[in-house]
């Protein structure tokens, strides 16, 4: 029997990737991304006409729960109708057994390929439009545990979207879960971006590691690159911001921020020149920031006590 | 605080802080009281003036120059009842208009009703 050369096996492989749409409304326009749980598909919908992401289970499913778990990220997509999260229009089976569902199609940048050619007050604006969807997950008990650079898509129009929800577990708006989802004690998530709690597989992970992801995001907001240990202050890094990273990142999981709202309110703090909570200032930086934040002001009130000064010179003269 | 509250309030300690340099003036320091008083006036007036025009307009430059211009007139009559010193009245009498026309645009508060 003649072997089939590698590169064959490759393009079989690859063609076998493809879904079957057959019965469907959609077309495979092109292979986009690959997932946790299979891949993203460019896709034409055939009633409307208009193109959508289809995410498709792998042909060959590593384990049985995977076509549950997909379902379940459509089903919290569909329970989050958020500016900020991708929405999903429709789920199901293809007719080659794979699940699949289908969500709007986002033509847009990375946060890496975005922050690249932004400063650092626009990179740091994106961390509240981050930080509300993430908000709004945590208040219906959703937690996204994959959070990174990676997911966090930026659309044509400057809509920020949280992608990527395939590890989100949903639980009591308490927000402590466990339940459902991931099996206890296993580990799933981003290194670097991925909380001490989550990397030890704790079964009870609550919205704090998303705060902790938030933290590192951050820091990739700041640096350009994932934190490799606890953020350091660096020549590039004002304090108080590697001080909200630090606190955002903290081990224990009381003393981080208790919401994303709370870690995105410090950062538009410093972003308006008023003091973060988690940075203690000395007397020079706080003189210093309010002269910055206050720069006419203070010169015009100078000028006046100057001039005053010298008038008060010239008439002992 | 609202953009008139602002300007009557800093229009009145900048007047004040200017009538209270003419103790460093022997010739006039007899009339130092009325000069406080006077000048603390004169601050108030102009602080009103720039405060409703900052409520009105909302432009830094156009404050800025209000203010300024508000500040010199005011001054000038100051000047005429004095019959003198015009170099020394109206100069920081233009600069304290300038600063109440900035921070009245810069930092008074929009009313709600404006808003809407």
């Amino acid at each position: 029997m003649k072997r089939l050369s590698d590169s064959v096996v490759a393009r079989l492989q690859a063609d076998m990737q493809v879904p079957d749409l057959t019965g469907t409304r959609y077309a495979v326009v092109r292979y986009l991304a690959r997932g946790g749980m299979g891949s993203v598909w460019l896709a034409e919908d055939t009633i409307l006409k208009r193109r959508v992401a289809l995410k498709v289970l792998d042909l060959v499913a590593p384990a049985a729960d995977l076509p549950a778990r997909l379902l379940q990220e459509a089903r919290i997509l569909a329970s989050l109708e958020h500016p900020g999260i991708v929405p999903v229009h429709d789920a199901g089976t293809l007719a080659d057994g794979r699940a699949f569902y289908c969500m709007k199609y986002v033509e847009g940048q990375t946060l890496a390929q975005y922050i690249a050619e932004r400063n650092l007050t626009d990179r740091l604006r994106l961390l509240e439009r981050i930080a509300e969807p993430l908000d709004f997950a945590h208040a219906r008990g959703i937690i996204h545990r994959d959070l990174k650079p990676e997911n966090i898509m930026i659309g044509a129009f400057g809509e920020v979207l949280v992608m990527d929800w395939g590890l989100a577990k949903a639980g009591a708006p308490g927000l402590r879960s466990g339940e459902n989802g991931s099996a206890r004690g296993s580990i799933l998530g981003t290194a670097g971006y991925m909380s001490p709690e989550q990397a030890r597989g704790d079964a009870e992970v609550d919205h704090r590691t998303d705060i902790f992801s938030l933290g590192a995001i951050l820091w990739f907001l700041l640096k350009g690159a994932p934190p490799t240990d606890q953020p350091a202050v660096t020549a590039t890094v004002p304090r108080p911001l590697a001080a909200v990273c630090r606190k955002a990142m903290a081990a224990d999981p009381s003393m981080r921020y208790q919401s994303a709202g709370a870690l995105a309110a410090d950062v538009a703090h410093y972003l308006n020149g008023a003091p973060v909570r988690a940075y203690r200032e000395s007397l020079l930086e706080r003189a210093a920031r309010i002269y910055a934040r206050h720069r006419t002001a203070v010169v015009l009130v100078a000028v006046y006590l100057l001039m005053r000064l010298l008038f008060i010179l010239f008439a002992h003269r | 605080m609202n953009k008139i509250l602002l300007g009557l309030v800093l229009g009145a300690i900048l007047g004040a802080i200017d009538g209270m340099t003419a103790w460093f003036t022997p010739a006039v320091r007899a009339q130092l009281a009325g000069i406080i008083v006077g000048s603390t006036i004169k601050g108030i007036i102009a602080g009103v003036l720039i405060g409703v025009f900052a409520r009105k307009v909302h432009s830094l430059a156009l404050g800025i120059v209000f203010g300024l211009g508000v500040g010199l007139i005011l001054a000038f009559i100051v000047a005429q009842m004095q019959h003198g010193y015009y170099f020394e009245i109206m100069l920081p009498g233009g600069m304290v208009g300038l600063i109440v026309g900035y921070a009245t645009q810069r930092y008074g508060r929009v009313s709600q009703l404006q808003q809407t």
